[in-house]
């Protein structure tokens, strides 16, 4: 086996053609050892989200009522529109890896270029999902601070484009990595380095993808508050009227007492702006699962696009072939659950009535 | 028949080329995918931490010398000006005691110190399925500890190991670190045992089914199969935890409608696995220590095999039995019981094979031997006393004594940090090719076994007369056994530090050997000591491991050789290398 050169990483088994590692005796046992390894991680990812899945589980077993109350505050829509590009992206992370079993590297890039704009895609929608709960105060157990003043979403540039200010924070890193990464490409090709330049083109088409991802869910949620405020019988919001406690007055001091309202004409509650008094004391802690959950998958899915981003590369270096496709085929395995613990997810905090 | 220079080449003492003297510089050493170079990094690194903890116990123990001490105030260290407030430096030092010696010292010492050294040429392979991710392995422990070692200057620890909730959510100590340190040392673990299960799967030499191979293998592989399911929900518990701590996510927390025994479940679910983490390959390392030295085919081989799986698979039933006393119903905690006191039989299974493979064997009192018998005596006591915390009756009155302390030290000291001590005297003469002073090391196991028997001994007695664990102060009637038990740790203490002189002085100073001076039989005594760098310059020859009449003894090298290579001009014999 090799000690590590310092000058390369794991590539470095590659003259050109020979991909078997030293301490293997052959690309059988290489392949085998790799599948083997890979499924075991992905059990131990399983057993990592089971914590949550148990607090998931105790929490709705002993706490129906809050469940009731909290899931109205998540958008199916949105909701959907994530599992549906999650799902297509498994597809095409299938298609990339009959790809690189077909020595297709050209199709491998393809495909993996385009599961990586999808991941970023479903990250955009969830930035805009976040922010939106943000600015209604929509937070973890002890920090919840649910206001129905929701419609004016904090900030200078929120004022001017609709654009809630948490939405500007998370995309300051996305912004700022397509600069880098188109200024990178353009300079690898001055440099005469197209394999390089073509991976940070495709590395700013996957932050493009958060944009687009961001850009649909803004524009849905635009006609969503347009079409929440005339269900609620307003053609505009009125402000809300503060009493001289800090309370915020509503215009039915008792909202109705069974949780979720249809609308109520007068009030700027409606299916999913419920009064925030008649939602149970521990209501957050919905949100705290929540956030957790979909928070610790996102991590997944970023770091998905990481391991994505080196299939990528390696695919523009033509590293695929018949008998070496190893590194993609577990990378879609990866993938494949990141997108099957979505599809957990997704009815388990989004359709629970 | 081989001649001599063969002979000299598979089993001689490679002074020219080996894996230690193959590339030189400390990059080749840090940046190395050489199993046996990060076995040995690990050896250092699990070293350094065991006597970082172990100074943290002797503080404890002499601050417990008398029942109304305040030595932790560190006086007499700092001055009179010292601002330390003792009770709480004590609570800190238990707790870092406690979390340094569990999370970066025992979990990893067999697996990843001796494991990485051993697993690869016990199998006849070159190196683990992912090496590069072996070297991560490391780094990641590195990285852990690190963050524990942040976390005592943030504020230290003052939660206990264990990290009880509402206390840990509410101390303003440094628990974030400590679990962060945790949480990276976790996936350390983890990482070696996907490693590990992958090698013993897809790489083991052609011809060597699962029954042909020796026991710590199995042993290791059981290891890895806790390690690999247990510890990601150590994970998620302890990022809860943090999540709970800086966000107040309100899962543990009573004032948000959480519930902190949810945190005990989490946590023991993995850290009851994690104790047979510990000892799974500590009793590997026992069953290659006794069939070695008393030259005798194992007893019951397919019984320790499988009793190795078996505490694997049962261990992740039993979590409850930490929490006898924490309001959970009692039908649940009688099927905890239940389920502890079937976790007992394979524990017992093995300990009675090694006993009849002792059976007329011919016993070398030798360092590792001595290593091994003493284990098996301690663990012995450990786990029998085990049961009584096992049975609810007694656990309400045992719960949270020092009954307890005694009891996992047992198990811990008595049997892992036992078989690492014995496994190291056992395999350090493959790895470095020198032999140790062997009366020296017999006197740092008889150090170690009396100086620890003295220190936890009395802690049985006044644990069942009472005296709670984690007190800094306790009545008079128990100072008799606190003291005993201070003078015992430090007795330990010397016996752990002349073990450790020991096998360093022998690495520059010791005789040199060659590639089996013990006359073993599986395949990593087939290289020359310390092997090269491939481990293997031939491919080893397979045979039953615990089959000693496959290896004869070889005047001309002084040591044991395979009986195909022998010299035809000698007669066979097995003679007991100088002991």
């Amino acid at each position: 086996m090799a000690v590590a050169d310092t000058t390369h990483h794991h590539d470095h088994h590659h003259d050109h053609g020979e991909f078997i590692a030293h301490h293997f005796d052959n690309a059988e046992q290489q392949f085998d050892s790799g599948k083997l390894g890979i499924w075991i991680f992905l059990v131990t990812e399983v057993l990592f989200f089971s914590g949550l899945f148990v607090a998931y589980t105790l929490w709705r077993y002993h706490h129906p009522e809050i469940f009731q109350q909290a899931h109205v505050f998540l958008d199916k829509v949105l909701g959907g529109i994530n599992t549906v590009v999650l799902l297509f992206s498994s597809l095409t992370m299938a298609l990339a890896v009959r790809a690189a079993q077909m020595s297709n590297n050209r199709g491998t890039a393809f495909y993996t270029l385009v599961t990586m704009v999808c991941a970023a895609v479903f990250l955009g929608v969830k930035a805009i999902e976040y922010s939106h709960k943000w600015d209604q105060g929509i937070l973890v157990r002890s920090l919840w601070a649910y206001t129905t003043d929701h419609h004016t979403a904090h900030g200078a540039l929120a004022k001017q484009l609709g654009i809630s200010d948490w939405l500007v924070t998370l995309s300051i890193i996305p912004a700022i990595l397509l600069a880098v990464f188109i200024a990178a490409s353009v300079i690898a090709m001055l440099m005469a380095k197209p394999i390089w330049s073509k991976f940070y083109a495709g590395l700013a088409i996957t932050v493009g993808g958060y944009f687009l991802g961001a850009l649909g869910g803004h524009i849905y949620m635009l006609n969503y508050e347009a079409r929440a405020a005339a269900e609620a019988g307003h053609a505009q919001v009125a402000p809300l009227v503060l009493h001289a406690d800090d309370k915020v007055a509503t215009d039915h001091p008792t909202a109705a007492a069974h949780g979720v309202d249809h609308h109520h004409a007068g009030e700027h509650h409606d299916s999913h702006h419920p009064d925030p008094k008649s939602l149970d004391r521990d209501v957050g802690i919905f949100f705290s699962i929540y956030y957790c959950m979909t928070g610790l998958h996102a991590i997944h899915i970023l770091g998905g696009i990481g391991f994505l981003s080196w299939i990528f590369f390696r695919s523009l270096k033509g590293h695929w072939r018949s008998d070496y496709f190893g590194p993609v085929e577990y990378v879609g395995l990866y993938w494949h659950l990141v997108d099957l613990i979505w599809i957990y997810l997704f009815p388990m905090l989004y359709l629970i009535d | 028949m081989a001649t001599a220079e063969v002979r000299h080449e598979l089993f001689g003492h490679a002074e020219q080329k080996n894996y230690l003297n193959h590339s030189k510089g400390a990059l080749s050493w840090l940046l190395t995918l050489d199993h046996k170079r990060i076995g040995i990094m690990y050896l250092i690194g699990v070293s350094a931490a065991l006597i970082v903890a172990g100074i943290f116990a002797l503080l404890l123990r002499t601050h417990l010398f008398y029942g109304d001490s305040s030595f932790l105030a560190l006086k007499w260290l700092f001055g009179e000006a010292s601002q330390f407030n003792s009770n709480k430096v004590y609570n800190q030092m238990f707790t870092l005691h406690g979390a340094i010696m569990v999370f970066s010292f025992i979990i990893p010492s067999v697996p990843a110190a001796l494991g990485n050294m051993v697993l690869p040429m016990m199998l006849g392979a070159k190196d683990v399925a992912f090496p590069r991710m072996n070297l991560a392995s490391f780094y990641l422990w590195v990285f852990g500890t690190g963050f524990l070692i942040v976390a005592l200057m943030r504020g230290g620890l003052d939660t206990g190991w264990t990290f009880y909730t509402p206390y840990s959510i509410e101390t303003d100590t440094g628990v974030v670190y400590a679990t962060l340190g945790a949480f990276i040392l976790g996936f350390s673990s983890i990482f070696t045992g996907i490693n590990f299960l992958v090698t013993v799967n897809t790489m083991r030499a052609p011809g060597m089914g699962w029954f042909k191979m020796p026991l710590f293998l199995w042993a290791l592989y059981s290891t890895a199969i806790i390690q690999v399911l247990a510890t990601p929900v150590l994970g998620i518990t302890l990022l809860l935890l943090i999540a709970e701590r800086m966000l107040g996510i309100g899962i543990f927390d009573p004032r948000y409608g959480g519930d902190p025994v949810l945190f005990q479940h989490f946590f023991w679910f993995y850290s009851h696995p994690a104790v047979y983490i510990m000892i799974l390959p500590a009793m590997g390392v026992i069953s290659e220590l006794i069939s070695v030295h008393a030259q005798k085919r194992l007893f019951g081989y397919s019984f320790i095999a499988f009793s190795s799986v078996a505490i694997a698979l049962l261990g992740f039933l039993v979590w409850g039995h930490h929490m006898f006393t924490s309001g959970q119903s009692v039908v649940v905690t009688l099927i905890f019981s239940a389920i502890t006191f079937s976790v007992a039989i394979p524990s017992a299974v093995k300990v009675f094979n090694w006993l009849a493979t002792l059976y007329k064997g011919s016993i070398a009192l030798n360092t590792p031997m001595c290593y091994a018998l003493s284990f098996i005596f301690l663990f012995g006591i450990g786990g029998l006393t085990g049961l009584f915390l096992a049975t609810l009756s007694t656990d309400i009155h045992l719960h949270d004594t020092y009954f307890v302390v005694a009891h996992f030290h047992f198990v811990m000291v008595g049997g892992t940090l036992t078989a690492f001590l014995g496994g190291m005297f056992h395999w350090w003469p493959k790895f470095f090719g020198r032999m140790y002073n062997d009366f020296l090391g017999r006197v740092g196991c008889f150090l170690v076994f009396a100086g620890f028997n003295l220190t936890f001994f009395p802690q049985f007695v006044m644990g069942a007369r009472g005296m709670p664990r984690r007190y800094a102060s306790y009545d008079p009637e128990f100072q008799i056994f606190h003291q005993w038990s201070t003078i015992g740790a430090f007795v330990l203490g010397i016996g752990i530090v002349l073990s450790f002189v020991v096998l360093l002085h022998a690495v520059w100073y010791g005789r040199k050997v060659a590639g089996n001076p013990w006359g073993a039989a599986s395949l990593e005594w087939q290289s020359s000591s310390p092997p090269s760098f491939h481990n293997f310059d031939h491919k080893p020859i397979l045979h039953d491991p615990y089959d000693f009449d496959s290896m004869v003894y070889d005047k001309g090298l002084d040591t044991y050789v395979l009986r195909e290579f022998m010299d035809p001009n000698q007669v066979p014999e097995r003679v007991p290398v100088t002991h």
